[in-house]
């Protein structure tokens, strides 16, 4: 790789904050400059992960670089370690990026100021969470993603909002203190941050000492799990995601991934089959705690009478499946839960900006009423013909576009045939029911009832807000949409729909990252480079 | 001075713990203030004590590091207060501008009693 290709992998962190100072220089009035290099930004990204993702997938051990900063070997300085997975991730979060942008860029971006450094901000803290190699960097970029988050979760200001949002900076602030206390204990056992240095070190580690490590992975294990939404840790994410504007809460979809991502690869490289006496650490716990927020999300979304509450919930569904199937440690159900991430953000992406969509034109509070009618029976009357022919301007046919957009999220969300929802989970059970052992073991058995019957609660929860909202809503006049509006969702509908068609040709990517993910020599071989072995660099037992 | 340490940290977290679990948010900022202290001081303490060491190298020496303090958790802990400092401002505004939007101080923005 040549020097300007190789310097290409700090831009992903670079790029966005260099664009995010600049607007923050230029004001907050200049509206159009700050939205245009903000689009501009957002594309760059796109095209630098695409160009990232075909270098890592060409390159033979799936790791197409390791950036170090300022040139300083592995365990002694921060390190961004380019591999499958995180370039794939890098991906994911700049389409949801562009497609919520270019959605704010209809109304969104004007009801608040500084929606466009925080947005690019937030890119920042993303990207480079996804791609850094060391965990107190890991501390940092979280930071800056949630401070941006904070912001953006306030953007638009009223009460409701300012509540939900003092809620969520005050858990992720306790969580973020526990995060420094699980890093410092990792580090006081095995005097290193370095993540590829600790995997060569954990199996290492005294008996003696095993407990203070294990200690610490479980406390910043909280840590993660609270951002990714783990029941008990989950209370505060439905109402700061459903309170927070359309394109913000889009965006958010990809936040409790963060989580999910560090679980998966820290799990895999610290406590993998090669850990020694700490392997598969933490792994009922996380099957278990899964399946608890599978099931509850499953709850909350049959419970929930607003469309934004519903989204959250499917938030923690998804959330849940994904750490479940960390849980269980098999390379199959681990590539099957890859493809998973990416269609249910991709599917909660697009169903929560529809939901402001769909809503608009409606009374504040019909959902509500929507299901007391249900409830009391109370009869409508039938609507005329006439408010029909009133649709929206920009598009005709606006609402038959809009339900049929939420028809295909709901597929999605549920996972039925024939979009990727239904893939993802097929793979998942799949993995999860052909173990190696013969017969199937009972968290198998448990895993596909529990995925089935959420899944069925999400198809009847999304069929009933679906009615009430496009068919038996008392005041359904036309929403007027405009063609940047929809535009994004579809797409993102649409890149669902190429994943069911390319399905082959992405598991098979999905399942070599989960063999290296399993199988971490290779990236810790490759971060900690000309090294003879980590041993020989040991810290001197103090 | 193991002990006093250990104990200022049990006392900081302690008293913080209790405090956010408050239902006024000045109670709470101040129990997230109090936690991010005894935070600090247990990153400190996680590169184990050491009085009247260095924790630099002198130009051109290998240095026995069992002379020198850890220089890491006191690059980490500096990261950490920064860090902490910074979020604890920003939850400040927000209290400030839920109680002014609310008209209480209660976590939730509403009395329990209403």
């Amino acid at each position: 790789m040549n020097s300007i290709a190789h310097h290409l992998m700090i831009a992903p962190i670079a790029l966005p904050l260099a664009a995010g100072a600049i607007m923050l220089a230029l004001g907050g009035d200049r509206r159009t400059l700050n939205a245009s290099l903000n689009v501009i930004t957002t594309i760059a990204l796109v095209a630098i992960a695409i160009t990232l993702l075909c270098a890592a997938d060409a390159s033979p051990l799936g790791i197409s670089g390791v950036y170090r900063l300022g040139n300083w070997p592995a365990p002694f300085a921060i390190v961004l370690v380019f591999d499958r997975l995180s370039a794939a991730m890098l991906l994911l979060t700049s389409i949801l990026a562009l497609a919520t942008l270019v959605f704010a860029l209809a109304r969104w971006h004007r009801v608040g100021v500084h929606f466009h450094p925080l947005f690019q901000l937030l890119l920042m803290g993303l990207n480079g969470a996804f791609l850094t190699g060391d965990l107190f960097n890991l501390f940092v970029f979280f930071e800056v993603l949630l401070a941006a988050s904070y912001g953006l979760a306030l953007h638009g200001s009223g009460s409701t909002r300012v509540t939900a949002g003092m809620h969520y900076i005050i858990v992720n602030l306790v969580a973020s203190l526990l995060f420094l206390v699980g890093v410092s204990l990792i580090y006081s056992v095995t005097g290193t941050l370095n993540m590829a240095d600790l995997a060569a070190r954990i199996p290492t580690v005294r008996a003696e000492d095993r407990a203070l490590l294990e200690a610490g992975a479980g406390v910043l294990g909280i840590a993660f799990l609270t951002k990714a939404g783990m029941w008990p840790m989950c209370f505060w994410l439905p109402g700061t995601y459903a309170a927070a504007p359309a394109p913000v809460a889009s965006l958010f979809a990809i936040l409790t991934k963060v989580g999910v991502y560090i679980v998966l690869r820290l799990s895999l490289l610290l406590f993998g089959d090669h850990a020694g006496a700490s392997a598969h650490f933490g792994g009922e716990l996380l099957l278990v705690g899964g399946m608890a927020t599978i099931a509850f999300g499953t709850i909350g979304t049959l419970a929930s009478q607003e469309m934004a509450r519903l989204a959250s919930y499917s938030v923690l569904i998804s959330s849940g499946t994904i750490l479940a199937a960390v849980g269980m440690g098999q390379i199959g159900v681990t590539s099957g839960a890859l493809y998973y991430l990416v269609s249910s953000t991709l599917g909660l992406a697009a169903f929560f900006l529809l939901i402001e969509l769909a809503e608009r034109g409606r009374e504040p509070g019909a959902d509500v009423l929507a299901v007391t009618r249900e409830l009391y029976g109370e009869e409508t009357e039938l609507e005329d013909a006439e408010e029909t022919q009133e649709v929206g301007i920009a598009i005709p046919a606006s609402m038959a576009l809009i339900g049929g957009t939420f028809i295909c999220c709901a597929l999605v969300i549920s996972g039925l045939p024939p979009l990727s929802g239904f893939i993802g989970k097929f793979a998942l059970l799949t993995a999860a029911l052909n173990s190696q052992a013969g017969a199937v073991p009972v968290a198998g058995w448990a895993f596909l009832g529990i995925l089935i019957v959420s899944g069925f609660a999400t198809l009847i929860a999304t069929t009933r807000a679906g009615i009430n909202t496009f068919w038996a809503s008392p005041d359904a006049t036309a929403p007027r949409v405009r063609l940047i509006e929809i535009a994004p969702v579809v797409v993102l509908i649409l890149l669902c729909a190429a994943l069911t068609i390319q399905a082959g040709p992405t598991m098979r990517f999905m399942q070599v990252t989960a063999e290296s993910l399993h199988m971490p020599r290779d990236y810790v071989n490759n971060v900690l480079g000309r090294m003879s072995t980590p041993s020989d660099l040991r810290r001197t037992e103090r | 001075m193991e002990i006093i340490l250990a104990l200022s940290i049990g006392v900081l977290t302690s008293s913080g713990v209790w405090l956010i679990f408050r239902p006024r948010t000045f109670q709470v900022i101040i129990g997230l203030s109090l936690l991010s202290y005894a935070v600090n001081l247990f990153i400190i303490a996680m590169g184990r004590l050491k009085t009247g060491a260095a924790p630099i190298l002198e130009a051109g020496t290998t240095g026995n590091p069992e002379l020198f303090a850890d220089p890491l958790p006191q690059a980490l802990v500096l990261t950490a207060i920064v860090i902490s400092f910074a979020t604890t401002a920003l939850l400040l505004v927000v209290l400030l501008v839920s109680r002014g939007l609310t008209g209480t101080d209660h976590v939730d923005g509403r009395e329990p009693s209403q």
